[in-house]
């Protein structure tokens, strides 16, 4: 039924996890705790050297949680923030050692904290860019980086490459494509936001030299993330101050976020297997019961049942032929089911996917999108309000379209 | 009802949308993105497809409580609107891009995706009103003829008004502001909107030449001699005084206006102010609101928005030419705009002024 603003609202079925995840209780006991006490962890007295150690002991849970050495772990504002410093730190530096080193690779299909400071870097720096064109499961290829690399090994600044994409769950081989990046000396970055949740992300393992993680997807607060870097891993800032965070990222150490940050994300890997086999259980219902019900609905980027290897346990995309996201977004919102049509970032203005376009659809196909993301708090009645809402949505929608 | 509310961000349809809510309607906020670009939406200062314009009518929305939505018809407005625009210039005409924007985009492709999403009626912030008589619907001026917006929605079709709603139409301009000051709407002292929303700067000329190109020909005297240059007919409209570029002044002294503005030709025609009187229309395009009269009918005749009502008699001279006679000349009627005719306050309908007759000279 839609909504009212007077009546009672229908309950809500939270399906978009991708774009932020209900905190966990834990995590808002931490935040709360330590946001009432003082204390800059910068301070030399008793209650900054408290904050330092809320901070360090934080540093040091993730640091263990994800593989890394704790000196690796530069908190940051976010995701956002993290890649920004990832990929202009690492550029601004990596030429000023060598000015040849002008070019980056990176997917087509990065997020926007991504894709942004590479296209800023080639308007504002004369940066080269070579994108590395996912197919039209989603997937980067090694072979693809490999011919990259080699059109001329020397220019190439550092890569980067996400874990998953944020769009459409399809998982990257990343460890491939960092282990190539390092047998040419290359920095390899990767964007491991959406990955955190649901697959086993070892920093170490993986071979990366820089890593983007955010609080807010894993149950954590919004607002504060980290970059991790390998201790050779050289850096420019993007704000200068008083050198906290290896004098690579200045600014007050934000205490009760990092807190709750890290016990999110300790929580989250603790439970990350069942967590992600449950999950994915529920994705492959919701994919299986809307590609049941017709329609002409297709799953977007590589998926199989039981599969959360490819594809993360959480995501699932749909294209809804002869639907407009905008909508099916409204439509779906109305009967009380949360979703998006893509990434959640634009604000409001509709804009054709650039992960869609990167995997080769035409934009008048990408029109109906439509983002499913599962994740800590989702259960079997979620999928259900969805799969019982979308008939009714989807000959409406597919209406409205005709009458455009 | 379940109602749309168009809301561009500006104060009058913030005041609208509230009156919507008042009404016990269940009421969604609808914001159009008419353009894709983003440069466009981040530059543009006035108008109302600025990211800030989106953002002001989000904010309204949460205030009065209901969702808010914004959807794209960018698509459709540069294809119904823009490109008509550019193509009536290019012609010599003078269109009239809201006009166009309320029969092909808000009343259209709005409205009827609106209903066919579930929605029963598309509110707007439009001065204007709608009347119920038996079997039908009526648009009427607005109480306040200062603000009266009838005029650009002279081309809706009685089936498209009965899903219109116009809750402004009984309120004075003044009194909207102080209900949105009331309502705490930041809003509130927000500045009309008057010009072209898709061309950001103000500068129409500048615009048309960007899309168009330059296109010089010949500025000519109503005998036909040559007294200046233009860089494209597409800068003029019938009745402009100014920027006529002319390379010498009137030798008597009195002011030239652009009387014809010849596209095919490429030529802009100047004259004297008696050249301008006009007293016949030839309209196509014809649009009844409601069924269409027989025969001749005696009207109040409006050839631009915020322009004068003279009487006049209207009759169609084929099925979609409608032939106008100006009881005295009006002046500077310019091909492109609308004839929108009026019975009272009533709108009868209208049409896209395709050719006029000057007055002679011994008449004006």
């Amino acid at each position: 039924m839609p909504h009212s603003t007077v009546e009672s609202t229908p309950v809500t079925a939270y399906l978009d996890h991708a774009a932020t995840t209900p905190m966990l209780p834990a995590a808002i006991e931490a935040l709360c705790e330590q946001a009432a006490k003082v204390g800059n962890p910068s301070s030399l007295h008793t209650s900054g050297r408290a904050a330092r150690a809320v901070v360090e002991e934080a540093r040091e849970r993730i640091a263990h949680v994800l593989g890394a050495r704790p000196s690796e772990v530069i908190f940051t504002s976010g995701g956002t923030e993290a890649d920004n410093l990832a990929v202009k730190g690492t550029y601004a530096a990596r030429r000023a050692a060598d000015p040849r080193r002008t070019r980056i690779i990176a997917s087509g299909f990065e997020h926007h904290a991504v894709l942004d400071p590479v296209e800023h870097l080639v308007c504002a720096e004369g940066a080269e860019v070579t994108w590395l064109e996912p197919d039209r499961d989603g997937h980067v290829h090694v072979d693809d980086l490999a011919r990259a690399i080699e059109q001329d090994q020397d220019s190439v600044a550092l890569i980067s490459v996400m874990w998953a994409n944020n769009e459409v769950g399809t998982v990257q081989p990343v460890a491939a494509l960092a282990a190539l990046a390092r047998s040419h000396g290359i920095p390899f970055h990767t964007d491991a936001v959406q990955a955190l949740s649901s697959l086993p992300v070892d920093f170490a393992a993986s071979g990366a030299d820089l890593m983007t993680v955010t609080a807010h997807k894993i149950g954590g607060p919004i607002g504060v993330g980290a970059l991790v870097a390998r201790r050779d891993a050289t850096l420019v800032p993007l704000a200068h101050g008083g050198g906290q965070e290896r004098q690579v990222r200045s600014g007050t150490l934000d205490a009760p976020a990092i807190s709750a940050f890290g016990v999110a994300l300790e929580h989250t890997v603790e439970h990350r297997d069942v967590e992600a086999k449950r999950v994915g259980l529920l994705r492959d219902r919701l994919a299986e019961g809307a590609l049941a019900q017709g329609h002409g609905i297709t799953v977007t980027g590589s998926w199989s049942p039981g599969d959360n290897e490819r594809r993360l346990s959480g995501n699932v995309h749909l294209l809804v032929p002869g639907c407009d996201g905008d909508s099916l977004l409204y439509l779906l919102d109305a009967a009380g089911v949360e979703c998006s049509t893509g990434s959640a970032c634009q604000a409001g203005v509709p804009q054709p996917s650039h992960v869609l376009l990167a995997m080769g659809y035409p934009e008048a196909q990408s029109r109906g999108a439509l983002r499913l993301s599962l994740g800590h708090t989702s259960t079997q009645d979620d999928v259900d309000a969805f799969l019982a809402a979308l008939p009714a949505v989807v000959e409406r929608a597919r209406r409205a379209s005709r009458s455009a | 009802m379940r109602v749309v509310a168009a809301m561009s961000g500006g104060v009058d349809s913030a005041v609208a949308a509230a009156r919507m809510v008042d009404a016990g309607h269940e009421v969604v906020g609808v914001h159009l993105a008419l353009s894709r670009s983003a440069a466009t939406l981040r530059e543009s200062a006035r108008g109302c497809c600025t990211v800030e314009d989106a953002g002001d009518a989000r904010r309204v929305a949460d205030r009065l409580g209901i969702p808010f939505y914004v959807w794209d018809f960018a698509e459709q407005f540069e294809r119904e609107v823009v490109d008509d625009f550019v193509a009536e210039y290019a012609s010599g005409r003078t269109p009239n891009p809201c006009l166009r924007c309320n029969e092909r985009i808000k009343f259209s492709a709005l409205l009827d995706k609106a209903v066919a999403l579930g929605f029963d009626a598309l509110a707007t912030g439009h001065y204007a009103r709608v009347v119920d008589v038996g079997g039908g619907r009526e648009l009427h001026r607005a109480v306040d003829p200062a603000k009266d917006q009838s005029y650009v929605l002279g081309v809706l079709s009685a089936d498209q008004l009965e899903r219109a709603l116009f809750p402004l139409g009984d309120t004075a301009k003044p009194q909207v502001r102080a209900e949105a000051a009331e309502r705490g709407f930041s809003v509130a002292a927000k500045p009309d909107s008057n010009d072209v929303c898709f061309i950001s700067d103000g500068d129409t000329r500048g615009f048309l030449s960007r899309r168009l190109g330059e296109r010089p020909g010949e500025v000519v005297d109503a005998d036909g001699s040559v007294v200046g240059a233009h860089a494209g007919t597409y800068g003029f409209t019938v009745g402009q005084r100014r920027g006529l570029g002319l390379e010498r002044g009137a030798l008597d002294g009195t002011a030239r206006y652009v009387v014809e503005v010849d596209a095919a030709a490429n030529r802009v025609v100047i004259g004297t102010q008696d050249l301008l009187g006009v007293d016949e229309i030839d309209g196509t395009h014809v649009r009844w609101c409601g069924a269409a009269p027989a025969g001749e009918v005696s009207v109040g005749a409006q050839v631009r928005a915020h322009g004068e009502e003279v009487p006049a008699t209207a009759y169609l001279v084929g099925e979609d030419q409608l032939r106008v006679r100006l009881a005295s000349p009006v002046r500077g009627v310019a091909p492109g705009q609308a004839v929108v005719l009026y019975d009272g306050t009533r709108v009868l309908g209208s049409a896209t002024i395709a050719a006029t007759d000057r007055v002679t000279r011994g008449d004006g």
